[in-house]
């Protein structure tokens, strides 16, 4: 039974994995470095959302914070190489650990708070992270972190020509997130997560401790945002806190989940796979109209969404399946994909 | 063998005294109805055995385990488990995943608590909703799956509250023959009730609240015919119908 499960949801997305591993030496398809480089965003914007999916999307805990956790993971990786002088991977890790430790204290006040105000609640600790770190001598205050010239490799994990290796990162990265992300759906924990998130009275009365289950979906969602940020600073090779810990960053970790489909396992990729073009080329073909012009467009995508279809692309393609062919609506979706 | 016993119970918001010094116990294995007029505290006295409110004073005890003031998550794992009087379905999610979020109480692994879920489903005849949204349901069915939901973690107590209000009557002959087979199957119910019709006739025991005070308690024949408990449903003047009615056999019809 457990083998049946796996052939029909699970290959859907190992055959995904390996066209992603395979685009890079499809020639024609993946020559230009920028369209490399969109590549690369989309698989790390969909890392990011999907780590605020576990938090947002499944617990329904809305956070406008994860920018901080994304944040402190960029510091860890990119002050263990500007001012250590070591590899980036130590520095990955415990900045991963740290920004979970820190959700997790944060939030344990934090979540006293429900519905709106753990969002605004949220709002103000980038606000205060933003600040801090701007003051703050020890982490580069607000002229940040600027890569010296290292060695090339893995061990530092940087490359100054060669986007590839970059690629190969960023899908190791979404390999782990979605795949813990589909662990932890089919499990105990991602159905108390659901359960909280539908009804933290009734789910107390089953047995569930909410606040041990938001404060573990917390921690595991802000480990993951971390190790998206250092990844992010090992490919811009300098961080400065406005770069990182802004409500811009943070909003973007909510707006793509929520057009791609929150609290779905797909959602994040398909929203990023939307997003990160538009914003890229909207970028590099309209920048000389000013600045933010990609956010206009964000902006507009997420209001027709929410007006047409909540539930996000996720919602219309279920939609689009359903009408076709009833009954066997989440497969044909993802394929479509 | 008490399973469940309640001592002095009470439960103050502010001047307003829902349950005062309210004692019983319910044994093991039996039907426990807890009865009484609205706002006569029942639901307060169920919010305060099972970790909804913290009572002002008083001790309740699940099998000699005092759980005054425990948090609900914690009551349910030691084995008391409710309904809601307000249904509360987790809207967004299947009929199937409800009952599995029971069923992950006692089963870790999902495959087993699956099938401990599908099992809770068939008994509480819900298997043709398996896969529909618990938040799309008809109430009655939607009363029904709090039950499956609430059975399928394993509970020791299962404490109902008002699982038969707004059901039709054919609604109500299924919930009370399921409450029978819940018991078969050797658990303990508390059941609050307004629809003295539908727990009169299972209840092994009847706790009445009038006022937040416990005003009788006793097997179900002795409390039909309690005085106090008729002036509490009816009102003075009924009561005192019933009295001659009973002494001069049926009275003519009012004209």
């Amino acid at each position: 039974m457990k083998l049946k499960k796996m052939k029909q949801k699970d290959l859907i997305w190992l055959t995904l994995i390996a066209g992603f591993a395979l685009l890079p030496v499809i020639p024609g398809v993946f020559t230009s470095s920028f369209t490399q480089h969109v590549f690369i965003l989309i698989l790390l914007f969909a890392c990011m959302s999907q780590s605020w999916n576990i938090l947002g999307g499944y617990c329904g805990q809305v956070s406008f914070g994860h920018s901080v956790f994304f944040g402190i993971g960029a510091y860890g990786a990119g002050m263990a190489v500007v001012t250590y002088g070591i590899s980036p991977w130590p520095g990955a890790l415990i900045g991963a650990v740290v920004a979970a430790a820190a959700a997790m204290i944060i939030s344990w006040p934090v979540f006293r708070l429900s519905g709106h105000y753990f969002a605004i609640a949220t709002f103000a600790m980038v606000e205060i992270c933003n600040r801090l770190f701007m003051v703050w001598y020890w982490v580069g205050g607000a002229l940040g972190l600027d890569y010296p010239f290292v060695d090339e490799g893995v061990k530092n994990f940087i490359w100054f020509e060669d986007k590839i290796p970059y690629y190969y990162g960023a899908l190791a990265l979404f390999v782990f997130v979605f795949g813990s992300v589909r662990w932890m759906e089919r499990n105990r924990l991602g159905y108390y997560l659901k359960a909280v998130r539908e009804g933290q009275e009734t789910a107390e009365s089953l047995g569930v401790n909410s606040t041990l289950v938001k404060l573990l979906a917390m921690g595991a969602s802000a480990f993951m945002a971390a190790l998206c940020g250092a990844f992010f600073v090992q490919y811009n090779y300098r961080v400065d806190p406005p770069m990182v810990m802004s409500l811009d960053m943070s909003m973007k970790f909510v707006l793509i989940t929520i057009l791609g489909g929150t609290g779905t396992f797909f959602g994040p990729l398909l929203g990023a796979a939307v997003l990160i073009p538009i914003q890229e080329y909207s970028r590099a073909y309209l920048g000389s109209l000013g600045s933010g012009v990609d956010l206009v467009i964000f902006g507009l995508l997420i209001v027709l969404v929410v007006v047409k279809q909540p539930r996000g692309i996720m919602g219309i393609l279920s939609n689009l399946v359903k009408r076709k062919k009833p009954g066997q609506a989440a497969p044909e979706a993802k394929r479509r994909k | 063998m008490t399973l469940l016993s309640v001592e002095h119970l009470t439960m103050a918001f502010g001047s307003l005294v829902a349950a005062d010094n309210v004692s019983f116990n319910v044994e093991r294995g039996s039907i426990v109805g807890l009865l009484g007029p609205n706002g006569a505290g029942k639901t307060t006295v169920f919010n305060c055995i099972s970790g909804y409110y913290p009572p002002t004073s008083g001790k309740v005890t699940l099998e000699s385990r005092d759980i005054t003031r425990a948090p609900a998550y914690k009551v349910a794992r030691l084995g008391a488990v409710r309904t809601f009087q307000v249904v509360q379905p987790l809207k967004e999610l299947s009929v199937l995943d409800n009952v599995l979020i029971g069923a992950f109480l006692k089963e870790k692994s999902t495959s087993k608590a699956r099938g401990v879920a599908n099992r809770c489903i068939d008994l509480c005849h819900l298997s043709e909703y398996r896969d529909a949204l618990a938040g799309e349901l008809p109430i009655g069915i939607k009363k029904r799956l709090e039950m499956a939901r609430t059975l399928a973690s394993g509970p020791k107590l299962l404490m109902l509250d008002e699982t038969m209000a707004g059901l039709t009557s054919t609604e109500v002959n299924t919930a009370v023959e399921l409450i029978l087979k819940i018991r078969e199957s050797g658990v303990t119910l508390l059941v609050v009730e307004h629809i003295m019709e539908a727990i009169m006739p299972i209840a092994d025991k009847v706790v009445v609240l009038d006022g937040g005070k416990k005003i009788a308690e006793g097997p179900p024949r002795e409390i039909i015919e309690n005085e106090q408990v008729i002036k509490a449903y009816f009102g003075e003047k009924y009561s005192k119908r019933m009295k001659q009615e009973r002494q001069n056999g049926p009275a003519p019809a009012h004209s």
